[in-house]
C-alpha cells in the first residue's frame, strides 16, 4: 500500500504535517509508521495547539515534588507521604458510548496514578450534560454514572466528590472528566523515564485487542452525523483486570526491579514506548510477535494503535524477569518480554522477522508540530441595568425554593449514591459537601479534595472565569479546614482552529494562572481536551479545576451542616450584590448577559486564610463557601444538611435585598459560630481587615426571612432533593 | 482470638476487614484464594468486593475456588464463618446459606447508611449486643435477597433472619427497604447459626469520624462472645 497525502489526511494529519513527516524521515512512511505519527502528532497526545500557552503555567512550589510532564503530579503532605493526582477528560468516547467511555476514563486516570507507585485513595469526577430537555441527556447521564460507578466500585476506590452540570452547549458534546488521588511514600515514586541500554521491556496486563484503535485521533476531531460509526474506537473497560494490575504492580514496586513504568493510555503501545525512550534519551526495539493479543492476525499497525485498556509497559533491571513474572502469574495477568532499550535513539519494530518500522524518537516527540494559533480576546460585557422595581413582585423565599430546585443546584444524591464512597474505611466527608475528605490511612492527617468549574462565567469573560474557578476550588478546600496545596486542571474547549474558541482557551488559562500564582496554588498536572464541537456548535469553555488540600489533624475538620440552635451565622467577605451571570439573573430574571462577578485576589487570599485561622483555633462550627445562588442559597444548603432552620436579621447594608441575598460576589464564606465567641471572632476578623456581616442565627426548624411567611426546613429540603430523582426515574 | 480473611482476586474490602478485626483484638491473617488450607481460626471472614470480577453471577466463581472446600469443612464442623456483601453472595452460591441475591430492585448500585434491626440474639454474633438497632452501611448492586416460600418459612421458624432493614426506631416497612429484598432481609444465618451472611458493612463504621460507629457494637460483642 502506497502512502500518500490522502491517507495521511484520513489519519487526521494535515497536508503540511504529512510533508513535514516525509522531510524529517527523508522518505515516505509506511502504513505502520504513518499510524504512529498520527497517534503521536494528534492534538490529544501532542498538545500542539496548547503547548505554547501551557508552558507559562505556574507549576512550581515548595510542596511540589512533580509537576506536569509525568503521568501525574505529586505533592508533599509531610512525614514522607505524598499525594499523586491528576484529572483527565474522556469526553468524546463518553458521548459515543457513555458507559464504556466513562468507565475507561476512570480506569485510565487510576492507572496514571498507580503507575507512579501510589495506591489510589479517592476518585472524583466533573460531568457536564446538555439541557435536561434534550432527548439524549437522560441516557447519557445514566450511562456515564453507571460507567463511573461500575469501574470505581469494582476497583474498591471511593468516589468522594464531583460536580454535575447541565447546559445546552453540551447537547452534542458531553464532558466527562475523571480525577484520582493516590498515596505514595515520597521515597518510593516511580517514573516513566527509561535508563540504561539492553534492559528488557515488559508488557503486562490485559491482552491487546482491536478496540480503541485511533481513540486518541478520534478525541482530536469534531463530531458530525456519523458518530455512531465511531463506536469501535471506544475502548472497553475491565475493572477486575485493572484491580489485579494495581495489586500486581504495587507488589512488584515493593521490590527494586523496576527502572521505569508507564501505563498504556491514549495511543497505547505507541505513546508509552516512545515516551519512555524519549524521556530517557534512548532507543527502543520491540518484537510485535511477542505482544499478547486477544484477537487473531493482528497487524503491527493494529497492535501499535490499539487502545485496549489495563496494560502497562515496564523497563526492568536485567535478570529480574522471572521474579517479576512470578508476581504477574500470581495475579493471573499476561507478562511478556517484548523488546529492549537501545542506544539507537530510534523506535524499531519487528514483526515476522521483518523490520516494520524505524523512526528516530526525536522526530516523534520533540519535533512534533507546535502551533501558536490565532486567537481573539473576549471583551468584558457591559453591566446590565436591572430594573429593581421588577423585584418587588418577587418573594425571597419563593425565589429561593426555585433556585434550590434548579438542575445545577439541586441535590445530586441520585448520582453519588451509585458510587461506593466509603470503601477503604477512611472517608470522613462524603460527596455532597464542599470537598470530599479521606484520612491518610493510619495517621492523623486527612486530604481534602474538590473539583470545580464555572462555564457560565468563563463564557461571559474567560479571564475572570479562569480566575474564578481556581478561587472556588481554593474556597471549597478552606471551608472544610484544609490548607490548599495544589491543583490539576482539565481544560475542555471547542475547536482551537477557531479564533474565538482559541481565545477562550488562552484567556481562561491566563486567568487560571494568575489566580494560581497569587494564591500560591500551583498546577501540577492536567489535560487539554479540544474539539468539543458538533456540527459547528462548540461547548462553553469549561476548565475544570481539581484541588487538593491537607488537614493535619482530621479531628479538626469542618463540615457544612448547621449545628446548633441560636448559633450565629456570619458572612465573611464583602457583598456588593453582583447579580449579572448569577443563577438568579439567568433563571429568575431570564437575563443571560453581563459580566461575571469580579475576582479580587487579595481579598480572596486574605479572607480564605483568615477563615482557616478561625477554624484552626476552633471558633467555627460549620462553614460553606458562597457560590452559585449567593448567600441565601449557601445558608440554605447548610441548613438542609444539618436539618436546621435559620432566621435572617433585618439587613444592615444598603444594597437591595435580592442583590444581597442572591448576588454572586466572590471571596465569601458563611460560617456558623457560637454567640459567646462573637467578640473573639470579630477580633480575628478585624485584626486581619476582613469584612463580615452578622446576618442571622440558626433555629430549630423554621426558616424566617423578613416578614415573609415562615417556611419549615423540610420545605427547602423538598425543593432541593427531588429534581434529579424525578427527572431520572419518572 | 484468631481470625482469617480470605482474599479472592477482586476482593476489595479485605483490608478494611483486617483493620476492623485487629482494632477489636483479633489476631488476623490474610489467606489467598489459591491456598488449600486455612490457618487455625476462631472466625473466617469472606470480605466484600467483586470476586473474580463477578462477571458471572456474583460470588459464583469464588464458590468454586480452591480454598472453598476448606471453608465448607470449617463451617460444617461448627466454625464461625462470616460473609459480608460479596461474602454473603458467595455463601449463598456455595449453598451454605439458602436463597439468592438478585440485582437491586431499582437496578442501581446503592451506597448509603441504613438502619438494621438485630432479630436474633441466640447466637455467637449478636448475643449480649448492647444495641438492637444498628446504623451500618450498604454498598452493593446485588443485595436483593430472595428465596422460596418454604425456605422463608423455615428461616422464620428457625429464627435464622439475623438482621432486617428498618428505620431509626426499628420500624420495618417497604419504605426502609433499600433494594427490594424479601421481608427487608439484610442478613441471615444457617440453621446452626455459626454462619452469618449480611449485606451491610460493619467494618466501615468503626469510629466516630466515619458516618457511624455502630460497627463497634458488632465487633466488640463478637470477640467477647468468642472468648
Amino acid at each position: 500500500m502506497e502512502i500518500n497525502e490522502k491517507i495521511a489526511i484520513e489519519h487526521g494529519l494535515k497536508k503540511e504535517e504529512f510533508s513535514k513527516i516525509c522531510d524529517l524521515l527523508k522518505r515516505t512512511p509506511n502504513l505502520t509508521e504513518l499510524g504512529i505519527f498520527s497517534a503521536m502528532w494528534n492534538e490529544h497526545c501532542s498538545y500542539k495547539s496548547s503547548r505554547v500557552h501551557l508552558k507559562k503555567l505556574n507549576t512550581k512550589g515548595k510542596k511540589v515534588i512533580q509537576g506536569p510532564g509525568e503521568n501525574a503530579g505529586i505533592i508533599d503532605i509531610e512525614d514522607d507521604d505524598a499525594i499523586v493526582f491528576k484529572i483527565e477528560s474522556h469526553n468524546h468516547p463518553s458521548f459515543i458510548e457513555p458507559y464504556q467511555g466513562a468507565a475507561t476514563g476512570v480506569g485510565g486516570i487510576m492507572r496514571d496514578v498507580f503507575t507512579m507507585g501510589a495506591r489510589p485513595i479517592a476518585n472524583l469526577n466533573s460531568i457536564h450534560f446538555g439541557s435536561p430537555q434534550h432527548p439524549k441527556t437522560k441516557n447519557l447521564l445514566r450511562g456515564v454514572v453507571k460507567g463511573i460507578g461500575g469501574y470505581g466500585n469494582c476497583m474498591g476506590i471511593p468516589t468522594i466528590g464531583g460536580q454535575t452540570s447541565f447546559d445546552e452547549s453540551y447537547n452534542g458534546n458531553i464532558l466527562v472528566n475523571a480525577m484520582t488521588l493516590g498515596l505514595v511514600n515520597k521515597n518510593k515514586i516511580f517514573y516513566s523515564k527509561a535508563a540504561g541500554i539492553n534492559k528488557p521491556v515488559i508488557y503486562v496486563g490485559s491482552k491487546t485487542g482491536r478496540d480503541g484503535i485511533h481513540g486518541a485521533s478520534m478525541a482530536s476531531a469534531i463530531f458530525d452525523d456519523k458518530i455512531e460509526e465511531k463506536k469501535p474506537t471506544v475502548q472497553v473497560g475491565d475493572p477486575f483486570t485493572e484491580k489485579l494490575l494495581l495489586e500486581a504492580c504495587l507488589e512488584l514496586m515493593a521490590g527494586k526491579s523496576i527502572i521505569s513504568i508507564q501505563d498504556m493510555g491514549a495511543a497505547g503501545l505507541t505513546s508509552s514506548s516512545i515516551e519512555m525512550a524519549s524521556k530517557g534519551n534512548l532507543g527502543i526495539e520491540l518484537n510485535l510477535n511477542k505482544v499478547p493479543c486477544r484477537e487473531e492476525k493482528m497487524t503491527p499497525y493494529e497492535i501499535m494503535l490499539s487502545e485496549s485498556q489495563e496494560r502497562m509497559l515496564i523497563v526492568l533491571e536485567n535478570g529480574k524477569e522471572s521474579e517479576a513474572k512470578k508476581i504477574f502469574d500470581k495475579w493471573n495477568l499476561d507478562f511478556a518480554v517484548i523488546g529492549k532499550t537501545t542506544d539507537s535513539k530510534k523506535i524499531e519494530l519487528f514483526f515476522d522477522n521483518n523490520k516494520v518500522a524505524e523512526i528516530p524518537i526525536d522526530i516523534l516527540a520533540e519535533n512534533a508540530p507546535v502551533y501558536d494559533r490565532k486567537w481573539k480576546k473576549t471583551k468584558l460585557p457591559q453591566k446590565i441595568k436591572f430594573n429593581k422595581d421588577d423585584f418587588k413582585k418577587l418573594k425571597i423565599t419563593q425565589v429561593l425554593k426555585k433556585i434550590l430546585a434548579l438542575p445545577n443546584i439541586s441535590s445530586k444524591e441520585w448520582i453519588w449514591q451509585q458510587y461506593d464512597h466509603t470503601v477503604m474505611g477512611d472517608t470522613i466527608q462524603k460527596p455532597g459537601s464542599d470537598s470530599g475528605v479521606v484520612r491518610v490511612h493510619g495517621t492523623d492527617k486527612a486530604v481534602a479534595t474538590s473539583v470545580d468549574s464555572s462555564a457560565v462565567y468563563c463564557y461571559a469573560h474567560p479571564i475572570t472565569g479562569g480566575k474564578q474557578v481556581v478561587c472556588e476550588s481554593w474556597r471549597n478546600l478552606i471551608s472544610c479546614g484544609s490548607k490548599p496545596i495544589a491543583i490539576t486542571n482539565c481544560l475542555n474547549f471547542g475547536n482551537p482552529e477557531k479564533e474565538k474558541n482559541m481565545g477562550e482557551f488562552v484567556e481562561c488559562v491566563e486567568g487560571i494562572n494568575e489566580a494560581s500564582k497569587f494564591l500560591d496554588y500551583p498546577i501540577v498536572s492536567g489535560n487539554v481536551s479540544f474539539y468539543n464541537e458538533t456540527k459547528d456548535k462548540g461547548i462553553k469553555p469549561t476548565p475544570a479545576i481539581g484541588g487538593v488540600g491537607l488537614i493535619k489533624d482530621y479531628k479538626k475538620m469542618i463540615t457544612m451542616d448547621l449545628k446548633n440552635n441560636k448559633n450565629l451565622i456570619l458572612v465573611i467577605g464583602k457583598t456588593e450584590g453582583h447579580i449579572d451571570q448569577s443563577a438568579f439573573a439567568i433563571n429568575i430574571l431570564n437575563e443571560k448577559k453581563g459580566p461575571p462577578p469580579e475576582i479580587n485576589l487579595f481579598n480572596e487570599k486574605n479572607n480564605g486564610e483568615t477563615v482557616l485561622k478561625l477554624i484552626e483555633v476552633g471558633l467555627v462550627k460549620s462553614a460553606h463557601d458562597v457560590s452559585l445562588g449567593g448567600i441565601i442559597t449557601a445558608v440554605s444548603k447548610m441548613a438542609i444538611k444539618g436539618k436546621k432552620g435559620f432566621k435572617l436579621n433585618k439587613l444592615k447594608v444598603l444594597v437591595n435585598k435580592f442583590d444581597y441575598y442572591f448576588g454572586e460576589d466572590q471571596g465569601r464564606y458563611i460560617i456558623e459560630i457560637e454567640s459567646k465567641n462573637l467578640s473573639k471572632v470579630q477580633k480575628i476578623l478585624n485584626d486581619n481587615s476582613v469584612h463580615y456581616d452578622d446576618i442571622g442565627l440558626v433555629t430549630e426548624k423554621d426558616v424566617i426571612v423578613d416578614k415573609e411567611p415562615i417556611l419549615h426546613i423540610d420545605d427547602l429540603i423538598e425543593s432541593n432533593k427531588n429534581w434529579l430523582t424525578n427527572y431520572m426515574e419518572k | 482470638m484468631k481470625s482469617s480473611v480470605i482474599i479472592f482476586p477482586g476482593s476489595n474490602c479485605d483490608r478494611d476487614m483486617d483493620v476492623a478485626l485487629k482494632k477489636f483484638g483479633f489476631k488476623n491473617q490474610m489467606v489467598w484464594h489459591n491456598d488449600l488450607e486455612i490457618p487455625k481460626s476462631d472466625l473466617i471472614v469472606l470480605p466484600g468486593g467483586f470476586s473474580y470480577g463477578d462477571y458471572l453471577r456474583c460470588g459464583s466463581i469464588a464458590a468454586k475456588s480452591k480454598i472453598i472446600k476448606s471453608i465448607i469443612e470449617f463451617a460444617n464442623s461448627g466454625g464461625l464463618l462470616l460473609g459480608i456483601c460479596n461474602g454473603f453472595q458467595i455463601l449463598t452460591e456455595t449453598g451454605l446459606l439458602p436463597g439468592i441475591l438478585q440485582q437491586n430492585k431499582h437496578q442501581k448500585f446503592i451506597c448509603k447508611n441504613v438502619y438494621v434491626k438485630v432479630n436474633s440474639k441466640e447466637n455467637k454474633y449478636f448475643k449480649n449486643i448492647k444495641k438492637k438497632i444498628l446504623e451500618l452501611h450498604i454498598a452493593h448492586n446485588e443485595g436483593n435477597y430472595f428465596c422460596s416460600e418454604e425456605e422463608l418459612k423455615s428461616l422464620n421458624n428457625n429464627n435464622q433472619i439475623a438482621v432486617t432493614y428498618c428505620n431509626e426506631d426499628g420500624k420495618e416497612s417497604e419504605e426502609f427497604n433499600p433494594n427490594g429484598t424479601l421481608s427487608n432481609i439484610a442478613g441471615i444465618f444457617n440453621k446452626k447459626k455459626n454462619i452469618l451472611g449480611m449485606m451491610p458493612h460493619p467494618e466501615r463504621m468503626i469510629d466516630k469520624s466515619l458516618s457511624s460507629s455502630d460497627g463497634n457494637f458488632f465487633f466488640e460483642n463478637l470477640i467477647e462472645n468468642l472468648k
